[in-house]
């Protein structure tokens, strides 16, 4: 018995061996400056944040741990309840609309075509331009006087006053979802061009041979297998959309009657100009629940396949 | 089971043609291998038979069809692929079963007639797995299990046993012969290796660059190579060729540059001088004490038989080196000479410029 022990070291033993012999605590000091980073500037801001949402703090004053007490003012504020419809509705639109028109866009930019490498440069093109810019541009695009959209269908005889595009709660609700969804397309576009093109032609070729028509190739190989990719792509579509406050803020500043606010941007509107740190922080914690939810749903119902598990049973 | 007319067919990239002209006619459940070396036009040919490649000249036809301007899925064709092509993301089962559930058979045929093909290749008990989760032989075999659930007019396997391992690929030959046998289904296949060529065809058609060389049964390639491409690709180890001058007599021979002499057979159309090419297999060398001498280089024993590389000439002549394949257990020390004479009947001629058989 004593034998066995005396070769045999106990786990705790050898572990702490391993780290005097040096490769734990080499491993360790390479890890330091990330660790370091990572507690500073993500979660030390979380943490206040959600510190912050439990107190009644102002801007020059410091609060006190106040409880629920935002919460609980929140569940009875109705302009809080019509930002949580405006930005479901925002997200779940934009996405839809990105994810169809992306994935459509992937699949032309898949195809043999001229200029292939062209078009796929022009169709980074929105996701390059910062989006303050791209949000002042489409400011223009939608001036409720000298609006090219409206110019040019006037030309066109379709209509006969401009487009009231930002001023009317329906059309600045599509505005803004149509500049989020512009700016987005590319992101999802080139992520699932990537993905198509680690899709082998040849299992087209056998599916072809197989009898099925452009339809069934893509119903039956092309979603099937870029599924891992759309969990992932569409999920962060969903983080960033859901989040969206820029392009609200220099569009709309969430009018007309507050249609196009979102939580980010009503958040910060109380907590800066409005100075209520404790109850803007405690919106932006609200959103966390959301995004956990968006980030579950995808990494359990969609991202990891049984057949994309190597190995023998 | 359909006849496969191949009439002239050419295929071009843009400028660059690649198939020059090929005429090939397959019997119904003719077992038919096309080889050739790397960049022949095998696998370009085998496409425009499935669909997958326009034709860019001449005519295919399946059972006596046209089938130039017919879109793939209406071939009646079932191709296996080099990689497979096995979806990965639908089981054993529902990858046997897919062009039948396109085609919206009913669900009972479709397991019935999967469950058979899966019978015939030993995959029952692999229907639930996923590609992922098998090895390269069984793949393989799921990859023919697509091909046979359809009962098509046409196999065509695309060198299905290239990414095998020596002893697997000596299997899955056998079994890939055997199933031909038992459904002997019109096949075509495209391999670069002439063992698998020499023993699962009916026909052999040789390929290179672009143009069919020769085609007829594997022995008769064997016995009579049209040209000396044939001669050097069909066999192994491959044929040598020692080029010479004809020197017609009483006794003909063949006289090397070096100043070797060898017997000569008797072949219509010699004249003295001409400069030819004499191919002569490694196994059909014996040695023999009034032959010609040749100096040991390099001797590679594998047991069964050895394998003699050997210089013509006697130890100063710098002659041509020949590879001599004997069957005997026999131990030479490089640098001794040995004398050997070429199998009577059993040695080709052909034209030094054309590279015809003479
Ligand atoms: N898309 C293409 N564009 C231009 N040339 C091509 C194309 N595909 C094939 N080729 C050319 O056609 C020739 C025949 O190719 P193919 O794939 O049929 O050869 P193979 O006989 O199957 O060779 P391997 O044994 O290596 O598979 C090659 O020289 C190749 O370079
Ligand atoms: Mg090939």
């Amino acid at each position: 018995m004593a034998n066995v022990t005396a070769t045999e070291p106990s786990p705790s033993r050898s572990f702490w061996a391993g780290i005097g012999q040096g490769r734990h605590v080499i491993g360790i000091v390479f890890m330091l400056p990330a660790a370091v980073f990572l507690l500073f500037f993500l979660t030390y801001p979380l943490g206040l944040g959600v510190w912050l949402g439990f107190t009644d703090t102002r801007i020059g004053r410091a609060g006190e741990f106040i409880g629920l007490e935002n919460y609980q003012s929140l569940m009875g504020d109705s302009l809080f309840w019509l930002v949580v419809f405006n930005t479901i509705l925002y997200t779940v639109a934009a996405s839809i609309l990105k994810f169809g028109l992306g994935l459509w866009l992937a699949l032309l930019l898949n195809e043999n075509m001229p200029f292939k490498a062209f078009f796929r440069a022009v169709v980074l093109l929105p996701w390059v331009v910062p989006t303050v810019l791209s949000a002042i541009a489409f400011w223009w695009i939608f001036d409720s006087q000298y609006s090219i959209i409206s110019w040019a269908l006037i030309k066109m005889e379709l209509i006969s006053a401009p487009i009231n595009f930002l001023g009317d709660v329906a059309n600045a609700r599509a505005s803004v979802i149509a500049a989020n969804v512009w700016r987005g397309i590319p992101f999802v576009a080139i992520s699932l061009l990537a993905g198509l093109q680690t899709i082998s032609p040849s299992l087209h070729e056998a599916a072809t041979l197989d009898g099925a028509t452009n339809w069934q190739r893509f119903r039956y190989i092309t979603l099937p297998m870029l599924s891992p990719i759309i969990a992932v792509v569409m999920t962060f579509s969903v983080l960033f959309t859901f989040t969206d406050f820029q392009l609200i803020y220099v569009l709309t500043r969430g009018g007309p009657l507050n249609s196009t606010h979102l939580m980010a941007t009503l958040s910060f509107q109380r907590a800066i100009p409005g100075g209520s740190l404790g109850e803007g922080a405690a919106i932006a914690v609200a959103m966390i629940p959301f995004l956990l939810g968006a980030i579950l749903f995808s990494y359990f119902g969609l991202q990891r396949r049984k057949w994309q598990q190597g190995g023998a049973d | 089971m359909a006849t496969v007319d191949i009439r002239g067919v050419k295929k071009a990239y843009g400028a660059t043609a690649v198939i020059h002209g090929v005429d090939v006619s397959i019997r119904d459940g003719e077992f038919v291998v096309l080889v050739g070396p790397s960049g022949c036009g095998k696998s370009t040919l085998l496409r425009m038979i499935a669909g997958l490649e326009n034709i860019t000249g001449g005519q295919i036809l399946i059972g006596n069809r046209v089938i130039n301007e017919m879109p793939p899925k209406e071939r009646d064709i079932a191709m296996v692929f080099q990689n497979y092509a096995l979806y990965p993301h639908m089981t054993v089962g529902a990858n046997m079963g897919f062009s039948l559930k396109l085609r919206k058979a009913p669900q009972a045929e479709i397991e019935s007639r999967v469950q058979r093909a899966a019978e015939i290749l030993n995959l029952t008990k692999l229907l639930d797995r996923y590609p992922r989760q098998l090895s390269g032989g069984q793949r393989q075999r799921v990859a023919m299990g697509r091909a046979i659930v359809r009962d098509p007019q046409v196999f065509l396997f695309d060198e299905p046993l290239s990414n095998l391992d020596a002893q697997l690929r000596v299997q899955m030959r056998t079994e890939i012969k055997e199933l031909h046998q038992r459904l002997k289904t019109t096949t075509v296949y495209v391999t670069h290796d002439q063992i698998e060529a020499m023993t699962m065809a009916d026909k052999i058609v040789v390929m290179h660059d672009g143009i069919v060389e020769q085609i007829g049964a594997p022995l008769d390639l064997y016995d009579k190579p049209a040209n000396q491409f044939v001669a050097g690709f069909i066999g192994s180890p491959s044929m040598n060729f020692v080029k010479g001058k004809v020197r017609l007599g009483a006794d003909p021979r063949l006289v090397t540059d070096s100043g070797v002499e060898m017997p000569l057979p008797a072949a219509p159309g010699l004249t003295d001088g001409r400069a030819v090419v004499y191919g002569l297999r490694p196994e059909h060398i014996r040695l023999d004490p009034q032959g010609v001498p040749a100096t040991v280089v390099v001797t590679e024993p594998t047991g069964s038989e050895i394998l003699v590389v050997a210089r013509l000439g006697s130890a100063g002549q710098k002659g041509q080196e020949i590879t001599c394949l004997f069957r005997e257990r026999l131990s030479f020390a490089p640098g001794e000479v040995i004398h050997i004479a070429p199998q009577p009947g059993l040695t080709h001629l052909f034209d030094e410029a054309t590279g015809n058989r003479l």
